[in-house]
């Protein structure tokens, strides 16, 4: 079954507000090996300027997935999530998240493409505080593949 | 973060190479990696599943790949809030065989252009076992 393209220019409800926190963000750190200080000690982030500690670049991907996965489970949608592979990603920040921050994100679908017996699927999610201020633009490209 | 190994954009010209890096991926990472993030596909910790979907074998969530690549852009710059865009195409998986050992993901990156807001756009190259597993990776990084 093919995706369902009049999708195409659908912005979702934006997601319940996620709180960062900072045994999170070290958490993540962790995972991926990131040594820095700024993302495990307080005081050192705000000597750099931060108001707390701050998260690494693709700790972004951890806000956005849980909406991510409703948009693309939407059964309407079409998705055949067994066949599918994450093939691109980028994030655009206007300031690195840090603890304390309680974002929303709100997805909306960019593009749906047929590529030769597959298709993509392109979503942009923006994080925003939940006082309005943009945080992060996220793009991700799925593709799913043939039967 | 101020130390003294950060490059300054003063100094920082197109053609500059960040110092490469490799990194070791194993199983016990993967896992890491899922609980950090919360992404538990099944693909990237049992390797069963992983063969019956066609794949040789378990492999890395492509985003600890890019993560990984951003932590070499991270260290350069020394300030994770340094990296104001950041983005990738993935080419090809990274396989993770249970073998103690795992993947090594070797990891060079060159300044292409300097921009305004003391920023320098950065292409990046990932590869394991000499196949490109990262491609059109490329960053703007805020250097002091």
């Amino acid at each position: 079954m093919a995706i369902n393209t009049d999708y195409v220019g659908r912005t979702f409800e934006p997601s319940a507000p996620y709180e960062v926190s900072r045994v999170k963000i070290a958490e993540f750190a962790d995972a991926i090996g990131e040594p820095s200080a700024l993302c495990r000690d307080r005081a050192a982030a705000q000597a750099a300027g931060y108001p707390d500690v701050i998260a690494p670049p693709t700790f972004a991907i951890v806000v956005t997935a849980a909406n991510s996965a409703r948009v693309t489970h939407d059964p309407a949608l079409g998705v055949n999530y067994a066949m599918i592979v994450h093939g691109e990603q980028s994030f655009e920040h206007a300031r690195p998240l840090h603890a304390g921050d309680v974002v929303v994100s709100q997805t909306t679908i960019e593009s749906i493409r047929p590529v030769g017996t597959m298709t993509t699927l392109t979503t942009v999610t923006r994080i925003r505080t939940v006082d309005g201020e943009h945080v992060c633009t996220a793009r991700s490209t799925l593709v799913e593949r043939g039967a | 973060m101020v130390n003294g190994t950060s490059p300054s954009y003063d100094q920082t010209e197109p053609g500059t190479e960040l110092p490469p890096r490799q990194y070791q991926v194993t199983r016990r990472d993967l896992v890491r990696y899922a609980g950090a993030s919360g992404d538990f596909n099944v693909i990237h910790w049992n390797e069963r599943v992983a063969r019956s979907v066609g794949l040789p074998d378990v492999i890395a969530h492509g985003m600890l790949t890019m993560a990984l690549a951003g932590r070499f852009l991270t260290e350069w710059a020394g300030d994770p809030g340094a990296i104001t865009g950041y983005g990738v195409r993935f080419s090809a998986p990274v396989v993770v065989p249970d073998d103690g050992k795992g993947a090594t993901v070797e990891v060079a990156g060159t300044v292409t252009e300097r921009l305004d807001g003391n920023r320098v756009a950065i292409d990046v190259t990932a590869k394991t076992n000499g196949t490109k597993v990262l491609t059109r990776a490329r960053a703007v990084v805020r250097l002091a």
